[in-house]
């Protein structure tokens, strides 16, 4: 009954930092935040690329290869082996990344099966990265597995246009209340989601506020003659 | 007066609205005798009342939707949002230090965890978690005493609202009269006794002033004596263990389907203890127990919470003894371009820049001032990525989903607050259950709004 202590997933030395590369997911521009400030400096006009390690390469060391190989077993034998779309290893941790359509299979699966056994999901977080043409928001569920003390992230990417990722609360319920926090916050329909309403915000709210597009809001605020814009508006690095 | 539903004879407390359900009472208080004789024979007996969110045993601004049968709760919802104050939102906006002075408000009755999961996240990105550049031992050790100290605090409020909120005052007033000395130390160490924002990406912001490791001192020898007074009051008192046991039941299978974690679940008797399990500032280096019950109610969970208290002593024991081994000893990280340029003085006036870095900057070095300049506006760059670091804060999970793209704010930063996940017991915890046990399987739950609102 007692966890197994001999596997600290986060500082195991056996585990890798990172295999693979890394990939753009979109660009950064300038140097100041705002733009049109009157910036003569010439930082204005930078363009830098942000770049996301990409997928890592065989083999991943540690546990991630025995949780990768079960994973595919069972795919295989499904005849869903494209359901993972990449597997990203950053920084001692790894990262499915998970075809939309597949991800209550593989949750299910995730849960089950008795080489993967992950008991607890600690709730789902949106991102929404605007340079990501195409997979513009991204759902990131982060799993527990209890029996065998190790971590795994899942990640599902949709497109604004199409911002539909079914659910996953009859597998874990505890994901009611964090995929209603994310459909507040981001916008990203669950497709069967028992009731699918705002959370967060109230009920008439327009706009889902954490999307990079929302404004932060804010008002000027003056201080001894002086005006500071709200922080949003304000030159700032970027 | 009994309402019909004709308007020149509507109740202001009690009006009446027909809907598609039938007849529906809207009653805002003060005028059940008007209803009861309102309510014909027909009439279907449903009734349900809405509690808080400004009710005082609600932990905060926890809204309830109960339905009742008699005394019965037939179904039990939550409406929360009412402390949604945008912090995650707001990090976007701010560098990565400036980041711990919003999360640190999340859940402010343990605002050292919250600072610390964010603070471990943005260290996996920079690459700085342990090692020979990376987070000091003395910042480690710190950050252990803080947040045990705090998990002391943040039980005896629950101990205390939980007691109140059943009618045990002097439970709420032991409580708080001990939580003050935690308080106290807070105060003296970080300056301040909430809100701190004193755990910062790299170490910690203020070395230990003089004397407070006396003070620590003193303070665990009082709560030894004082933290046998909880027992003896509560452990084996009739009308306390009548209140709890068997309340708020939910089993193992129960708590994992719904995400509860921290002493929720430890009340069932699986000892998952993050400390342990997947130990993060040193904790596999300190000697404590992960405390259990085995009886899956808000009994289990009180002495669950009297015990790690116990526990959390142990370590701000031997968190002090290191401590005083390690005087003078780094608290930042040696990285200047993460560190902080300066440290605070305390001047005469009990607040204070530090003169010396002040008359370095201004009068020494023009690539000091710059440096300075560059790091306090600017902030330092953390390398693209994502990282989850929970840690066991008192009230379970508590985990920072950081998200960079290579900029000096976060791209995101989401919490995963265990407020928010075992709050969502409260259906199963509280149907088919009395109305007065709704209160204590929340207060076992010990929710703070402030987390499950952000």
């Amino acid at each position: 009954m007692s966890p197994d202590n001999t596997q600290d997933p986060s500082n195991d030395p056996k585990l890798p930092a990172r295999t693979g590369g890394v990939e753009s997911i979109g660009v950064r521009r300038g140097m100041f935040g705002v733009s049109g400030s009157g910036d003569t400096s010439g930082y204005g006009g930078l363009v830098k690329q942000t770049v996301f390690p990409s997928a890592g390469q065989r083999p991943y060391g540690g546990w991630f290869d025995e949780v990768a190989d079960a994973l595919e077993a069972r795919l295989r034998s499904t005849d869903l082996v494209a359901a993972v779309e990449k597997v990203v290893i950053d920084r001692g941790e790894i990262t499915f990344h998970v075809r939309r359509d597949d991800l209550p299979f593989v949750a299910q699966m995730f849960r089950d099966d008795e080489a993967l056994r992950f008991e607890l999901c600690s709730g789902v977080s949106g991102v929404h990265y605007p340079g990501d043409a195409g997979r513009e928001l991204h759902a990131v569920y982060h799993l527990l597995s209890m029996t065998y003390n190790r971590r795994v992230r899942l990640e599902v990417s949709v497109a604004d246009a199409d911002p539909h990722i079914p659910s996953i609360v009859s597998i874990y319920p505890t994901n009611d209340w964090h995929e209603r926090e994310t459909y507040d916050m981001f916008g990203i329909v669950f497709d069967g989601h028992p009731a699918l309403t705002r959370i967060l915000m109230p009920d008439d709210w327009p706009g889902h506020p954490q999307r990079k597009d929302y404004p932060l809001g804010g008002i000027p605020v003056e201080y001894k003659g002086g005006t500071i814009p709200p922080p949003d508006q304000r030159r700032s690095y970027s | 007066m009994v309402s019909t539903g004709s308007t020149d004879e509507r109740d202001l407390y009690a009006g009446t609205s027909d809907t598609h359900e039938g007849k529906v009472f809207t009653v805002t208080g003060q005028d059940w005798d008007s209803i009861t004789q309102g309510l014909e024979d027909d009439v279907e007996e449903r009734i349900v009342v809405n509690m808080g969110p400004q009710h005082p045993s609600t932990h905060g601004v926890l809204r309830l939707i109960l339905e009742l049968e008699g005394e019965t709760v037939t179904e039990a919802r939550c409406g929360i949002g009412y402390l949604h104050t945008g912090i995650e939102k707001n990090m976007e906006y701010r560098s990565w230090v400036q980041g711990v002075t919003f999360c640190t408000r999340m859940d402010y009755l343990a605002p050292f965890f919250n600072e610390a999961t964010y603070v471990l996240g943005v260290e996996k990105l920079l690459g700085i978690e342990d090692g020979d550049d990376g987070v000091p031992e003395k910042a480690q050790v710190m950050r252990v005493l803080l947040m045990e100290l705090n998990r002391i605090s943040s039980h005896l409020v629950a101990i205390a609202t939980g007691g109140m909120e059943i009618g045990a005052l002097t439970v709420m007033t032991i409580g708080f009269r001990e939580r003050e000395l935690v308080l106290d130390l807070f105060e003296l160490i970080t300056g301040l006794r909430m809100n701190h924002a004193f755990i910062r990406p790299g170490g910690v912001s203020q070395d230990l002033p003089p004397g407070a490791l006396d003070e620590i001192r003193s303070f665990i020898a009082l709560m030894k004596k004082r933290l046998p007074e909880y027992a003896d009051l509560c452990n084996a008192n009739p009308i306390f263990k009548g209140r709890l046991e068997g309340v708020g039941h939910l089993d193992l299978a129960g708590c994992l389907a719904l995400g509860l974690t921290g002493p929720v679940l430890r009340s069932t008797g699986y000892p998952w203890d993050l400390r342990k399990t997947q130990p993060y500032s040193g904790y596999e280096t300190y000697d404590f127990d992960v405390q259990t019950w085995d009886t899956c109610d808000s009994y289990g969970r009180f002495r669950v919470r009297l015990a790690e208290m116990w526990e959390s002593l142990r370590i701000v024991e031997q968190a002090a003894d290191r401590l005083a081994n390690l005087e003078g000893a780094p608290i930042m990280v040696a990285d200047k371009k993460i560190a902080w340029p300066s440290q605070l003085a305390i001047g005469s006036d009990g607040m204070g820049n530090s003169l010396d870095h002040i008359r370095h900057i201004m009068g020494e070095s023009m690539e000091a001032l710059i440096h300075h300049f560059k790091l306090v506006t600017e902030g330092f760059r953390v390398p693209p990525g994502q990282a989850y670091v929970p840690i066991e804060s008192p009230r379970g999970e508590l985990g920072a989903h950081v998200v960079s793209d290579g900029g000096t704010r976060p791209f995101r930063a989401h919490f995963r607050d265990p407020s928010f996940a075992n709050l969502q017991a409260t259906s199963v915890m509280a149907e088919g259950g009395m109305v007065a046990d709704v209160i204590v399987a929340i207060a076992s739950i010990d929710p703070v709004m402030g987390g499950v609102d952000r």
